[in-house]
């Protein structure tokens, strides 16, 4: 029997009913995850990133809901899992690093108080052993005098260092999976790189997949083993990150690129995408990106590509079959 | 060591000239419990010794991380924050002092405009786009009869590539991009040369932000504007400006030619941050791990006040505070660079 990607999502499609009929959040998007692989989201507000890696964790927010599609974990279905057997499998299975490091923690407890409890709701082991666990991750994660910093409430740590303690907190029942939803989005640069480098070593070490979302097309470069763009809730191309960001394929990856100011080249022009993402309640028919498409055809404004070979990553692009049968 | 920015200014007549710029912020606790727990009175120095100049149509940046104090500075160069000591001069005319009429005041306050970074916020909600961007001009009286106004507003939102049309659409009718184009339409209004950009595009996709910041390059090159654009984004501080300062715990650290500085960072710091942009071309050259995080600004280390991150500090760094170093055209503010201890 073939073994099973850690995380498979088959045609998902998360809609958000509204008086005036559903809106459709993410239309119909697929991809694996491998164990141990970073695999990078990206897209810009509103693509539907962030929804994707709630609805893996079955914490969309009402009313959104997984209108059709599966999400597999090691092969079994868990996006139609009861509420209680969800939430032992989130924390457990699934460790999860929101943006805001303030947010995901309790202010009224201290940090050791929360990863203790979060061991011993996951783990079968004594509040001692607990404790000892507790102080090993910070120290893993570079908190200094982790064992004194346990009775620190989390407003005493600075943002690079709460982020760190979520990361500990994503760890301590050792996932195989974890979320990571803009984990750098709030820090500043010289933070963001060791809170970066930090999520890459420990998760190696633990051998540990990560979902990177992010709008940070330089993160992604920096960490992710593969790529996935994800333009208006689809996948406009997915593959692994050298080739994405080296040589895209997708007119909007390569605009994307473009649009970057670059650290080496010279004062040119940016690459300007006109317009922009479409909102929920009006994207348009075909290609979801043809109204800012140059190379739009007829084909593009009537029916919807799949994702197409180019290369070794894939590209929902019908300017791809064209130049594929040409060259033929 | 005013002598590093004064050059620019013989050179081309300087549109912008700050001097010695400071600002201090009293956060002390209230006096109750000054006297209960017996702590001083705490200051906040956000902005310290800060000078530079920007010649005419140049783009000047200001760079740094969170709690740098480059907004500040850029608060205090419009007239929104007034500075603490130092000088300002915009054309040769002193913002801070009081001996203006409020008729050159007024003309001075025209000619400098303001970009913020959040477009959700900087928009009055309830107003129509055509009557945001119709209150400079009112204000200064540029224009006096109705139909001249509407006109005006008309042709700013065409040059912002929006439709005279949308003036009668309220803000939130507009996506992120679109709304700071509007602030644009509104800084363009009355007709300034020297406009602050205090993040601009933060607050905007990539594909949005390459949109405003060629509009930005655009609108300058058709109206000579002066720019000061602050950034926390080195990419986009090196696209946009010619001159580039960096800024750490309210003090500049260095400046330099824009492709100087990327190619050559002289200041540790500088270095640091330059190190710790996430490597788009994937060269896979390893990179210095950078160590530490921004001290507290209200009790900031002795001396230089990045020294307890540097690599090369020594005992001199520790006590005595670096001034910017003249080196030809560009400074930097560091006793190892000073010495060839790099």
């Amino acid at each position: 029997m073939m073994r099973h990607p850690l995380l498979s999502v088959k045609d998902l499609r998360v809609e958000f009913p509204t008086r005036r009929g559903a809106l459709t959040a993410i239309d119909g998007i697929s991809f694996d995850l491998r164990e141990g692989e970073v695999l990078g989201v990206v897209g810009e507000s509103g693509a539907g990133k962030s929804i994707t890696g709630t609805a893996v964790i079955g914490l969309l927010e009402p009313p959104g809901r997984i209108a059709s599609g599966e999400i597999r974990l090691k092969g079994e279905r868990i996006d139609n899992l009861p509420p209680a057997a969800m939430r032992k499998l989130r924390g457990k299975r699934i460790g999860m690093v929101f943006q805001d490091p303030l947010t995901s923690l309790n202010p009224l407890f201290t940090i050791g108080d929360q990863i203790i409890e979060t061991i011993m709701t996951h783990l079968p082991v004594s509040e001692r052993e607990a404790r000892d666990r507790a102080v090993a991750l910070l120290e893993e994660v570079g908190i200094p005098a982790a064992g004194q910093r346990l009775s620190a409430y989390p407003h005493q740590f600075s943002g690079g260092m709460r982020q760190r303690v979520v990361i500990a907190l994503a760890l301590c029942a050792e996932p195989e999976l974890v979320i990571a939803d803009e984990p750098t989005t709030a820090l500043d640069v010289s933070v963001q790189s060791q809170i970066i480098r930090l999520l890459q070593r420990v998760c190696r070490d633990h051998g540990t997949a990560v979902m990177l979302i992010t709008h940070d097309m330089g993160v992604i470069a920096e960490t992710a083993d593969r790529v996935a763009v994800m333009y208006s809730g689809r996948i406009a191309e997915i593959g692994p990150v050298r080739d994405v960001i080296k040589s895209p394929s997708h007119p909007y990856t390569i605009g994307l690129m473009g649009a970057i100011p670059s650290l080496t080249g010279d004062h040119d022009r940016l690459t300007q995408i006109p317009g922009s993402m479409p909102r929920l309640d009006s994207i348009p028919r075909g290609c979801a990106f043809n109204p800012r498409c140059s190379l739009t055809m007829d084909r593009c404004r009537v029916e919807r590509p799949d994702l197409i070979p180019a290369g070794d990553s894939h590209a929902a692009c019908w300017k791809l079959l064209e130049t594929e049968g040409a060259g033929r | 060591m005013n002598t590093v920015m004064q050059h620019a200014t013989a050179e081309s007549g300087a549109v912008v000239e700050v001097r010695s710029l400071s600002r201090t912020f009293d956060v002390s606790k209230p006096w109750l419990n000054r006297v209960l727990e017996r702590s001083p009175k705490a200051f906040l120095k956000a902005a310290q010794d800060i000078s530079f100049s920007i010649s005419k149509g140049e783009t000047f940046a200001l760079v740094g991380e969170s709690g740098s104090g480059k907004s500040t500075v850029a608060k205090m160069v419009v007239g929104l924050l007034e500075a603490s000591a130092g000088e300002i001069r915009i054309e040769g005319v002193d913002m801070r002092s009081r001996r203006q009429s409020g008729q050159e005041m007024r003309e001075l306050r025209r000619r400098i405009q303001m970009i913020f970074q959040d477009p959700y916020a900087s928009l009055n909600p309830r107003w129509r786009v055509d009557r945001i961007i119709a209150e400079p001009i009112r204000a200064f009286k540029l224009e006096s009869s109705e139909e001249a106004i509407s006109a005006r507003v008309g042709e700013l939102l065409e040059l912002v590539r929006l439709h005279p049309r949308d003036g009668a659409k309220y803000p939130h009718e507009f996506s992120g991009g679109q709304r700071q184009r509007i602030c644009i339409a509104r800084a363009l209004a009355s007709k300034p040369e020297f406009l602050v950009c205090d993040e601009p595009t933060s607050a905007l996709d990539v594909s949005v932000q390459a949109q405003i910041l060629n509009l930005m390059r655009d609108l300058q090159d058709e109206f000579g504007l002066t720019y000061l654009f602050i950034s926390h984004d080195l990419a986009v501080v090196r696209h946009m400006a010619k001159r580039i300062g960096v800024m750490y715990l309210g003090r500049l650290v260095e400046v330099a030619e824009s492709r100087e500085l990327f190619r050559n960072p002289r200041h540790p710091y500088t270095r640091m941050l330059l190190a710790a942009i996430p490597d788009l071309d994937m060269t896979g050259t390893p990179r210095r791990p950078v160590e530490g995080e921004i001290p507290n600004p209200i009790n900031p280390p002795s001396g230089c006040a990045f020294h307890p991150r540097c690599p090369l500090a020594n005992d001199r760094c520790k006590r005595e505070l670096p001034l910017l170093q003249d080196m030809g055209g560009a400074g930097v503010a560091c006793h190892a660079v000073e010495e060839g201890r790099t």
